[in-house]
């Protein structure tokens, strides 16, 4: 029997998760006996052609990382689903927009200023030459792929079957992925393949809780010196812990939190949360001035919201893209490119 | 699928004249989710449930939205038709279209389509509405009642009367209150204690009524008609069972200290019994005071008790009760006379306070009811009573008014009359506030018959010059200056909660109102309970008031506290907060949202409970928890999208 036919594409990503895949080490080898690489443009020589000369639903398993920010990258993904059976969004950027989802907040415009424009210090560009999608050379014609005005999860694109959260998925997840495939198991299409409940659940600091958790202000991590055992919402700290999927390490304990950091929500939501952030921020004005919240000033108030620096990037890290907020409203709004 | 119908209310023409009924009801029918719609002129009468109640059984229908008022008006009568048709009462939604629709708008049109656009919502949300039922826990059908005065007594009395059992705690070694103090009480002047003690004897006596004297509430636990109260008793001295009253350790005792129960205008010994009608009847050793506890330095009292009744070695108890019910009744005290130092209080022995004048007058005061000034015995031949002592200053006092002060103040000039025919009392006061029945004709009375000059102003200053005291003031009728000279001087202090209420309140967490006193559920309708079900609220402790007022408010939460205890079982509204344990993480976020504590973590399970009896259904938990994991019954987060989905599409 053939063996299985798998390929791995990356969008708009770090490469942390081609490195995810990697770091199976040994594992890797003994996947890579079971199925047959066909595509792998990081690791190996491929060409988009090699996948275009391919028929439909060819490649059994694709796994697709990154955010899709370019018309290449739409393009691709859109090809690569023509191509597979099984599409797997791999990572926080592909699941959810990840860190790049955050340009969001900006558009092409401004992105455009600041990276080629005056305001960028290691440019010098007075004519403020930009990237176009068409250059005529005397040579021809140069193209470019466009840059989108929005970035995008995988499944805005196309349709995904399976997700892999992380930043980056943990190996082990990947190879109980790769597994649970190979042996013909077919969990319900759009289900994450990742433990179902908050890292809050196997967190080994969970039993320093409080029983009410009451705080009196936010901390940034480098404000205090942090327990090393006691829970860090407990100490002030916002820890998205409580809205993110566990399963960063095996056995559950927190890749961050081990490290003495918060959880910065990278696993993406549990099921049923619609947006990361809108949850998260109730959650934590739930709790925070909740003593003698009746006697309250709106100046205190107002004081004690000022301690939480950065809301749109601590509560939206990984999830703006695929959030109810989605973007920044401007001129292109309607624009969903 | 569900089978909905939805039943149009004209209200009159209160929904007519702005929502065009007939169109809703045509452009409706084709709605997939609506399987039935009528409208009809007045849905709430009896023909308009009939409508509602045939139509469930003609067209089988298993959900109803009945477009018409606000759900708090009529959402009982349409469920109970409901019910009666044989359908779940949660399978019955209202949707406002008067209220929030009809009345708010002019626009036909706009009216028309906001009032669909509210129906569609309902119809979403019911068809996602779960059939439920109340939910029910056992009652202990026993009461406990906080605090001894007149308002606790009746309460008591009460309760014990409909034959159930009432566990009583008082924290002074007796009970009475401060009714026991006073010498006669307005406006029939009656004897307080003549008509005090005898209650007194028969909460004693009742055997339905277990008394805890020296006492307080050390914790409650639990929910309303199952609470499980904690209670610490001081040590018991002197046991009562064996004090045979006989007086020999008193006379003995070598401690002097100031006596309460006579406001400091006597001295007791270190063993004594507060007032010769005590309940219980016991002499008791206060501690604080008593030498014997080191044996090395005294023990007197132990020696010459024939009856052996005293154990300096007893120890603090902490009795444990289980009761349903709980009613608070633990009084006032007086604003403190050292915040009014420009009236020389402390500093002048003959500016006294009412409560001290009212030991005076009694016949078992410290001067066996003749009016004899403190500071020589002499009796005063013109006193001044200032009214509004600390009462009615929001600035640097109380803000509001104490109630009571104009009454007793105009009862002790006329007191004082009786007693000092040729005496003549000054009253100052603000404006007199004396209604109730025959309180004004006891106030004009007094002054038309006992000579008292009342004079309308505010005293700013007393202080004292050879052998009198200098009262000086502004006359504001005429808004001239008025310097006064009196023997002796009595404050109308205002009332304030008893000392420890606050902490008492945080203990049990009850509200207390900006002015510390306890709150009730709603200031008309819900007058003597507290929002905490189960809690009701006795007397002074909710506000400044006399005694028939305190014995009504008493005999109200006593009959409010029997309508609980009368049942086996408690019901309460299904519509609470769960929690999907699939789903929780047992973050803990939830838990200190819950004003009610309804909400623990179970460390076993790692996942968050709710008390179901407990959960008033308020929602706080539901927008903390960023699991979704906490939702509230027939309020799904995925109920309220797909409403919102429908108010957004339209
Ligand atoms: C000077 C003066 C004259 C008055 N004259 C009249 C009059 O002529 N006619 C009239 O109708 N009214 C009169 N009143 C008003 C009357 O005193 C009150 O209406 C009445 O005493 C209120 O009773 P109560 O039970 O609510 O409070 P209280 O009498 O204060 O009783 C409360 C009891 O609770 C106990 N207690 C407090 N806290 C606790 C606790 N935490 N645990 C256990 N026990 C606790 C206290 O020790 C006390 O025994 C007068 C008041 C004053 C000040
Ligand atoms: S709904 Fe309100 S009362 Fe019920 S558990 Fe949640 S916070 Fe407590
Ligand atoms: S907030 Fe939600 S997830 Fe957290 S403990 Fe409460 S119910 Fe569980």
């Amino acid at each position: 029997m053939a063996k299985p036919k798998v390929g791995f594409y990356w969008c708009a990503s770090c490469g942390g998760c081609e490195e995810a895949i990697v770091d199976l080490h040994e594992d890797l080898l003994v996947v890579a006996e079971k199925i047959d690489i066909v595509f792998w443009p990081c690791a190996m020589d491929f060409k988009y052609q090699d996948v275009r000369d391919m028929s439909e639903n060819e490649i059994d398993i694709t796994f697709i990382n990154g955010a899709i920010r370019t018309e290449e990258q739409e393009e691709m993904a859109n090809l690569l689903r023509e191509k597979s059976k099984i599409l797997i969004s791999f990572g926080a950027c592909s699941q959810i927009g990840g860190i790049p989802g955050l340009a969001n907040f900006h558009d092409r415009d401004s992105i455009f200023q600041s990276s080629y424009g005056s305001t960028c210090p290691s440019v010098d560009n007075p004519d403020f030459i930009v990237p176009q999608t068409k250059t005529d050379v005397p040579e021809g014609e140069l193209t470019l792929p466009a840059f989108h005005n929005t970035v995008k999860s995988t499944d805005q694109v196309v349709e995904v079957d399976y997700y892999l959260p992380g930043c980056s998925p943990a190996p082990y997840l990947t190879l109980n992925a790769i597994n649970t495939l190979l042996a013909g198991k077919r969990p319900e299409k759009g289900t994450v393949l990742a433990p179902v409940k908050a890292l809050c659940d196997t967190c080994d600091r969970k039993d320093s809780k409080p029983d009410k958790i009451m705080l009196k202000d936010i901390k940034r991590v480098s404000e205090v010196e942090l327990d090393p055992e006691e829970c860090l919402l407990a100490q002030g700290i916002i820890c998205m812990g409580p809205i993110t999927r566990s399963g960063c390490t095996q056995g559950g304990e927190g890749r961050c939190i081990k490290a003495n950091m918060p959880c910065r929500g990278c696993y993406g939501p549990i099921p049923e949360v619609q947006d990361v952030g809108a949850s998260m921020i109730s959650a934590i004005a739930s709790i925070i001035g909740i003593e003698g919240e009746e006697n309250m000033s709106d100046e205190h108030v107002e004081k004690i919201m000022d301690t939480v620096v950065d809301p749109a990037g601590t509560f939206y890290r990984f999830s703006l893209a695929t959030s109810y907020l989605r973007r920044k409203l401007n001129d292109y709004a309607k624009d969903n490119n | 699928m569900k089978r909905i119908g939805v039943f149009v209310c004209h209200c009159g023409v209160n929904i007519k004249e702005t929502v065009d009924v007939e169109k809703v009801t045509v452009e409706l029918k084709k709605h997939p989710d609506i399987t039935h719609i009528e409208n009809y002129m007045f849905m709430c009468s009896d023909p308009g449930q009939n409508l509602l109640k045939n139509a469930i059984k003609e067209k089988k229908l298993d959900g109803v939205v009945v477009a018409a008022c606000s759900p708090t008006l009529h959402e009982s009568t349409f469920r109970n038709a409901v019910e009666e048709a044989g359908l779940n009462q949660y399978q019955c939604e209202i949707a406002n279209i008067r209220e929030q629709c009809s009345w708010v708008h002019k626009e036909m049109k706009d009216a028309t389509h906001k009032a669909k656009v509210i129906i569609q919502t309902a119809v979403a949300k019911l068809k996602l509405n779960e059939s439920l039922s109340a939910i029910s826990a056992p009652v202990t059908r026993r009461a406990l009642v906080v605090g001894g005065g007149i308002a606790g007594i009746q309460a008591a009395i009460d309760i014990a009367d409909a034959g159930y059992e009432v566990v009583m705690v008082e924290k002074k070694p007796s009970l009475g209150g401060h009714m026991i103090q006073l010498s006669e009480t307005f406006p029939t002047l009656d004897c307080s204690q003549c008509i005090l003690t005898p209650k007194m004897v028969q909460v004693s006596k009742d055997e339905n009524v277990k008394l805890h004297v020296n006492s307080e509430v050390e914790a409650v636990e639990g929910y309303i008609g199952n609470f499980k109260v904690k209670i610490k008793q001081k040590a018991q001295l002197v046991n009562p069972d064996l004090c045979n009253l006989c007086d020999d350790c008193s006379d003995i005792c070598p401690v002097l200290v100031p006596d309460e129960h006579e406001e400091g205008l006597a001295w007791r010994k270190s063993i004594f019994i507060p007032f010769p009608q005590a309940i219980p009847a016991t002499f008791t050793i206060d501690e604080d005071s008593c030498l014997g506890l080191d044996p090395i330095a005294c023990g007197k009292c132990k020696d010459v008790c024939e009856a052996e009744a005293i154990n300096y070695d007893a120890k603090t108890q902490i009795i444990e009760e289980e009761v349903g019910a709980i009613i608070i009744a633990t009084g006032y005290d007086l604003y403190p006379e050292e915040n009014l130092a420009e009236y020389g209080y402390g500093k002048y022995p003959d500016v006294i306070t009412s409560l001290q004048f009212e030991r005076i007058l009694s016949a078992t005061g410290p001067t066996n009811g003749e009016v004899r000034r403190p500071s020589d015995g002499k009796v005063p031949k013109e006193v001044a009573f200032i009214h509004c002592c600390g009462s009615r200053d929001p600035d640097r006092h109380l803000s509001y008014c104490s109630k009571i002060c104009c009454m007793y103040s105009s009862k002790h000039a006329k007191l004082y009359k009786h007693k000092v025919p040729d005496g003549q009392p000054y009253n100052f006061y603000i404006d007199i506030r004396s209604g109730g029945k025959q309180y004004d004709e006891f106030v004009q009375q007094a002054m038309e018959e006992e000579e008292l000059l009342m004079i309308r102003g505010k005293v700013a200053r007393i202080y004292k010059e050879n052998d009198k005291m200098i009262i000086h003031g502004v006359d504001t009728l005429s808004g001239k200056g008025v310097q006064l000279e009196a023997d002796m001087v009595v404050l109308a202090m205002g009332i304030i909660p008893s000392a420890g209420t606050d902490e008492f309140a945080q203990k049990l967490k009850l509200n207390t109102g900006e002015d510390g006193f306890m709150v009730e559920a709603h200031p008309k309708l819900r007058p003597v309970e507290s929002i905490q079900a189960g809690y009701f609220l006795a007397g002074t402790a909710q506000g400044p008031k006399d005694i028939p007022e305190t014995v009504s408010q008493a005999s109200g939460a006593a009959s409010k506290a029997l309508a609980l205890l009368s049942s086996d079982e408690i019901f309460h509204s299904p519509i609470i907060a769960t929690v999907d344990t699939d789903l929780c993480s047992g973050c803990g976020i939830c838990v200190a949202t819950c004003p009610y504590d309804a909400r623990e973590l179970n460390e076993a399970e790692g996942v968050v409970e709710v008390n179901d009896i407990l959960c008033e259904g308020c929602g706080a938990c539901i927008s903390a928890c960023p699991s979704n994991a906490c939702q509230q019954k027939n309020f799904t987060n995925r109920q309220l999208s797909e409403m919102i989905k429908i108010v957004a599409a339209n």
